[in-house]
């Protein structure tokens, strides 16, 4: 079934919310809303961090573009059909060379759907040529879009990919409200292909995780329950099996931002992320032991970090063809008022609750 | 006091529910360490509980408890459908609760008839 898309990304509309500088105007309390939260970076400070550093790098994310067969109403990558960025082979190589460091143990692609890069398959297949661990941040409907992709459930587990996919619901009303309508059903399908090569099966070896993040201004309740309701609901209904659940907040940047503004929950959802900030996520925070590579080869914190287009703050090193870990394990990391979605309640990362 | 909204029922005074301890610290707080514990996971799951809650709300008509339970629902992981059958639930009690006492009506009306 083809996907009925929500919208257009905010860039195509040349929305004002298209513009980064804007988005951090807004989050500061200077543009469109006069409301102002306490300033992240002085909550960290409260909480005995003087500045927030890195530990050790050791999981090297990348953005390999902004094309997606999906435009999604909540996309902090302002993701669509409509975008055109596509990281180029010449950078994807430079990136290969680093990710050899032996303190790089995973690879976390994403997207955009990073399958829809020409040099997706050449990526993968030379990250596990080098032993490394490989997450694919895959959005299910892909591998339905088109022939071309039928296969890649096969191409995964030939190398062992770590397939980690969204899935905001294991109903078709929530899940087509944010994603689409025919995403629920088409992720189902995809779901059925991948279980059907062992992924998410008991003994395979493959990993099939998927990502939760609620489809609306509120924020998510605790991880393992929900993910023994959504273990529970999709073998119940459609025989689907899984491995983890990762419970992610959305981050109040991009097309979030957008429907924040427009359902006018914005000040409650930001008020709800303050209330609900915990000192003890500092610690495990996704910043601390990754590098985000965007489609252009700069670098960044995160990947929100990268969509607002803060980059590292180290001067020397900001760009994949300056790359020096030492200098990056040294720097400071860059704060702003969004990372209060990554401290609420029980944190969270890529990989979901981080306390 | 400047800026107080008037009327019963203002949407923010639910955030001030906590500071009830501030007349009764002792008790206030036996309160809400007896919530908090109540509302965990046990035999019955918090998404369960707060199912339950989010009947009980609708029956005793508080519209602190509407707001409050909708987005624990939510968070919790419940859906529009469960939500609106926990709602029909306490329809139904309500209903039943007050079809049940026409056994009473009955049985007098009886005694009294011939």
């Amino acid at each position: 079934m083809a996907i009925k898309q929500k919208t257009k990304s905010l860039k195509a509309r040349q929305d004002k919310l298209s513009d980064t500088f804007f988005q951090l105007n807004v989050l500061n309390g200077k543009e469109l809303k006069d409301t102002t939260f306490p300033k992240f970076s002085d909550q960290i400070k409260q909480a005995g961090f003087t500045s927030l550093k890195p530990s050790q790098i050791s999981i090297f994310q990348l953005n390999i573009g902004k094309l997606c067969n999906q435009t999604c109403s909540h996309c902090h990558v302002d993701a669509g059909p409509d975008r055109t960025e596509n990281m180029t082979r010449e950078l994807l190589e430079k990136c290969v060379e680093i990710i050899a460091h032996p303190s790089i143990t995973t690879v976390d692609i994403t997207g955009g759907a990073p399958e829809m890069n020409p040099n997706f398959r050449w990526f993968v297949e030379a990250c596990t040529a080098l032993g490394k661990k490989v997450i694919n941040r895959c959005n299910l409907t892909i591998i339905r879009a088109n022939k071309k992709y039928h296969d890649l459930p096969d191409f995964f587990a030939k190398h062992q990919v770590n397939v980690v996919s969204s899935l905001p619901y294991f109903s078709k009303r929530r899940t087509d409200a944010q994603r689409g309508d025919g995403v629920f059903e088409d992720s189902i399908k995809a779901l059925e292909m991948l279980n059907a090569v062992g992924y998410g099966k008991e003994g395979s070896g493959l990993q099939l995780d998927l990502v939760y993040n609620p489809t609306g201004a509120f924020l998510p309740g605790d991880q393992l329950s929900l993910e023994k309701e959504f273990k529970s609901q999709l073998k119940r209904r459609y025989n689907i099996d899984f491995n983890s659940l990762y419970v992610i907040t959305n981050i109040p940047i991009s097309r979030f931002l957008e429907y924040l503004l427009a359902s006018e929950n914005y000040e409650m959802y930001m008020d709800s992320l303050v209330q609900a900030f915990n000192p003890s996520t500092v610690e495990n925070l996704m910043c601390r032991n990754t590098i985000s590579v965007g489609w252009d080869g700069y670098l960044y914190d995160c990947d929100f970090n990268q969509m607002l287009d803060l980059k590292v703050a180290a001067p020397k090193s900001q760009h994949i063809n300056d790359f020096d870990m030492d200098l990056l394990n040294k720097r400071s990391i860059v704060l702003n008022q969004h990372c209060y979605g990554c401290t609420a309640g029980s944190g969270s990362s890529c990989g979901g609750e981080i306390t | 006091m400047k800026n107080k909204k008037e009327g019963y029922y203002q949407p923010e005074d639910l955030k001030k529910f906590g500071k009830i301890t501030e007349f009764q610290e002792e008790l206030g707080k036996k309160f809400f360490d007896y919530y908090g514990a109540v509302f965990k996971d046990g035999a019955l799951t918090a998404r369960e509980k707060a199912l339950i809650a989010l009947a009980v709300a609708h029956s005793e008509q508080c519209p602190y408890c509407i707001d409050a339970y909708s987005s624990d629902c939510l968070a919790k992981g419940a859906d529009e459908e469960q939500m609106m059958e926990a709602v029909h639930v306490a329809a139904a009690m309500k209903a039943g609760v007050a079809l049940v006492h026409a056994t009473q009506m009955m049985g007098h009306v009886k005694k009294l008839t011939m």
